[in-house]
């Protein structure tokens, strides 16, 4: 029998992905390992006492928001783009850049309310890993970024359409994923503070 | 320019025949698989040099503290004092930097970046990686890497000085040793540069083994060198971002002045303004790397030392299954061990005994591949070629190494033996040794495949003695020199009474370790001579079962010239009963060796005529994807 399967999967080329899409999964895991390092550290060290509270900045609430419309707005420009709906395309991608860049201001304001607290980069590790948690996760956001403004360049262009999806997908699975590990990342802050 | 090489590369894909590379496309920014698998290879052998020249000099004041080192003086410059003596802050350099070179520069990149690019594509019947452009910049990022590593060594305050591991503190505090200065911050970028080229790498690895595979190779079909170059890389891909993110807060402390490993900490009689840090969180984060590192060292050469011992036994590979649930348990196991590096970090017994027993687990599966070699080995009609010896030297290593693996695990005795030169002598003979026996096996063994020609034997088993003898001569007597109390790193014991009797065995281990590492010279000089000079390969000459071995003596960009193989049986019939010949390559069907064929691939027979009707019929899918 377990001959006979082995054998069924030798009739079919093996299983495949389009290479490049799985290599973006595969980029994804390296940077779920590195926040799940971080923010594990942050569970170890908040376990050894001496830790500074504060409240988080209330901006995260609308930065979050964003991050979440702006998922929204780029699938419905991903489904416009499987219906070759042009026009919805473009709207879509263009609102979900300024939503990018929106969030990314928002972010630097979540800095700006942290000064305010008198919680700096510099001091208690519990403010400090804020600032590196945000940090790094605008770092992969304006990657994002322009990588959204990539494709939205293609599709003035009209290079992406119901024929050509491949960086329009990989393009929707890097923003969601982005938009997600920053809820993921919220929701820490949120429940060990 | 990037553009220009991926129109070759599709052409060489769909005409097969290969275009005329200019020589900077060709030897230099290359795309195609082969050449930078020999980018590493050769990198990696400058590297093995360097760091092994290294621990000459420091074993150099191991063995004779009181000896005039007055003759390094043009090499070294000021690191010899007045007297002639060895400087000590450039002896904690060297011992830093020798094993930051072996364990990520020679044993990383060298092995599993030489092999997994040279043989996945080749292997597996694919034309290149997923992706070739990623795959040259993961050379280029290796490159700059050690570039700068390189740099390092010859900078004022000398590279870094805070061992491989670069604890906190120490490596975090500029004034706390000059090792900590600028070549700490060197070897960090140079670091960050290394993970992003292991990533790279790795992702292109994944992908390309999941994603590329000719028809019929099923993942019951590969040879064990691709199933452990494959785990390999999914190691490295979950272990690296972590050690990024424990570097990442090393910098933020260093250069920012933050406190993540950092707290209450006088230097000179004035406290640092440093509060809240945690030093033992570093340890955490890097050894969550450190471990799996070790696998990914061991791996590549576990899998090349199954290929090469199946093939110079004349006999399948015992347990093909077997070896790679094992894999599979190594890889799974390696993720949950790492604590057992920190006994003696004051964490809590209890949790210790935890790590005690998932780290003494994984001698199980360490066992049963041991006991896989052994057992294709029994009886098999054995050639001993140097990549065999090599092989075989390896299985050595892994036992001799191992079995103290089993005394370092346990938490209670590790309190003897933690940072002596017991643990030195268990990781260079189980992960150093071994892996490096695999590295020489490997090359040994696809040298005719890489350059066309063949490497000369007698010198290979000159190289093998020599080195093998050489090893267990450089790391058996530390055994004793550790259970006797010697702590690893130091400049010299000459304060302590009971050192003196161990002097004598010291000296033996650093001549023992000069002859093992002028030996090496041997190999450098075959591999470079019998590169131009050597004798003229065949086209199979292990004659050996997979796929590499049906392209051209010099294959081109796209490897096979025509169509790619389709595979129609594992990698390992050899001596079938019944077969005229003592292998079948995995590109003979089963309907052309019916003498061989046992009852139940028979019946297969018929199922595979139709397919070879189909397949005359059907393009290969491989083809139309580039």
């Amino acid at each position: 029998m377990e001959k006979e399967l082995k054998y069924v999967d030798m009739v079919e080329q093996p299983i495949s992905m389009h290479p490049k899409k799985f290599a973006l999964w595969l980029f994804m895991v390296s940077v779920v390992m590195v926040f799940a390092g971080l923010t594990s550290a942050y569970i170890v060290r908040q376990a050894e006492g001496n830790w500074l509270e504060y409240d988080l900045p209330e901006i995260f609430w609308i930065t979050s928001g964003i991050a979440l419309l702006s998922s929204f707005t780029l699938h419905w420009a991903y489904f416009s783009a499987k219906k070759d709906n042009f026009l919805n395309l473009k709207i879509g991608m263009g609102l979900t850049v300024l939503l990018g860049i929106a969030f990314l201001i928002g972010q630097w304001y979540s800095w700006v309310a942290m000064v305010d607290r008198e919680v700096f980069f510099v001091g208690n590790p519990s403010g400090s890993f804020l600032y590196v948690f945000t940090g790094l996760h605008a770092a992969h956001l304006i990657s994002g970024v322009i990588f959204l403004i990539i494709v939205l360049i293609s599709t003035l262009r009209l290079q992406v359409h119901s024929k050509a999806m491949d960086v329009m997908e990989m393009a929707t699975t890097y923003w969601h994923f982005l938009g997600g590990l920053w809820l993921y990342l919220f929701m820490f802050l949120l429940l060990n503070h | 320019m990037a553009t220009a090489t991926v129109a070759h590369h599709d052409e060489a894909a769909h005409e097969h025949h290969e275009h005329h590379d200019n020589f900077i496309t060709k030897y230099i920014f290359t795309q195609d698989h082969k050449m930078i698998g020999k980018q590493f290879l050769i990198t990696g052998m400058f590297w093995a040099i360097i760091g092994g020249f290294l621990s000459i000099l420091f074993r150099l004041q191991l063995g004779f503290p009181e000896m005039s080192m007055e003759f390094l003086r043009p090499l070294l410059g000021g690191w010899i004092d007045e007297s002639g003596a060895l400087d000590p802050n450039f002896y904690l350099a060297l011992v830093t930097m020798h094993g930051t070179i072996m364990v990520f520069f020679v044993l990383t990149a060298g092995l599993s970046g030489t092999f997994s690019n040279y043989l996945i594509p080749l292997q597996i019947g694919a034309r290149d990686m997923a992706s070739g452009f990623m795959n040259m910049l993961s050379y280029w990022f290796f490159f700059l890497s050690g570039v700068i590593m390189f740099i390092s060594l010859f900078i004022k305050t000398g590279p870094a000085g805070g061992g491989w591991v670069v604890y906190p503190p120490l490596s975090a505090l500029e004034q706390a040793i000059p090792g900590s200065g600028l070549g700490m911050t060197l070897w960090l970028i140079a670091m960050t540069f290394f993970i992003a080229s292991s990533l790279l790498g790795g992702i292109n690895y994944i992908t390309t083994v999941i994603n590329l595979r000719t028809k019929g190779m099923s993942f019951s079909r590969l040879p064990l060198t691709i199933w452990a170059f494959f785990l390999t890389a999914v190691i490295g891909l979950l272990s690296f971002p972590v050690l990024f993110a424990a570097a990442l807060l090393l910098v933020f402390d260093r250069s920012f002045g933050t406190s993540f490993y950092l707290s209450d900490i006088y230097i000179g009689g004035e406290a640092l303004p440093n509060t809240g840090g945690s030093p033992v969180l570093y340890q955490h984060l890097f050894w969550f790397l450190g471990h799996p590192e070790v696998y990914i060292v061991l791996l590549p050469a576990l899998g090349i030392t199954s290929e090469v011992i199946a093939t110079n036994s004349r006999k399948p590979i015992f347990g093909y299954k077997a070896m790679i649930i094992s894999m599979l348990g190594i890889t799974i196991l390696s993720f949950i061990v790492w604590a057992h590096h920190m006994f003696v970090s004051g964490m809590n017994p209890f949790l210790g005994s935890i790590f005690m027993f998932l780290t003494l687990i994984i001698a199980v599966p360490s066992a049963v591949k041991v006991f896989n070699y052994l057992t294709t080995l029994w009886r098999g009609n054995l050639i001993f070629t140097p990549a065999m010896l090599f092989s075989i030297g390896l299985v050595s290593f892994f036992i001799s190494g191992g079995l103290t693996g089993i005394f370092l695990g346990n938490s209670a005795i590790d309190i003897q033996l933690h940072d002596t030169y017991f643990v030195v002598a268990h990781f260079h003979l189980v992960m150093g040794s071994a892996s490096f026996f695999g590295l020489m096996a490997g090359v040994y063994h696809w040298f005719p495949k890489m350059f066309g020609r063949m490497m000369d034997a007698k010198l290979g088993y000159i190289h093998f003695w020599l080195t093998f003898t050489g090893v267990y001569l450089v790391f058996f007597p530390m055994h004793y020199i550790g259970i006797a109390g010697f702590p690893r790193r130091y400049y010299s014991w000459t304060n302590f009474n009971f050192a003196d009797m161990y002097t004598d065995l010291n000296m033996f281990v650093s001549v023992a370790a000069i002859i093992t590492f002028a030996a090496q010279f041997i190999f450098i000089f075959n591999f470079f001579y019998s590169m131009y000079r050597g004798r003229k390969a065949t086209l199979n000459p292990w004659r050996s079962n997979t796929l590499e071995w049906t392209t051209p003596l010099y294959p081109g960009h796209g490897n096979w010239p025509g169509e790619i193989p389709t595979v129609y049986r594992w990698p390992y019939d050899y001596s079938k009963p019944g077969a005229a010949e003592d292998f079948i390559p995995q590109t003979v069907p089963l309907s052309a060796t019916p003498e061989s064929n046992l009852p139940h691939e028979q019946e297969l027979v018929a199922l595979e005529m139709e397919i070879m009707k189909d397949e005359s019929e059907v393009l290969v899918a491989n083809e139309s994807k580039h």
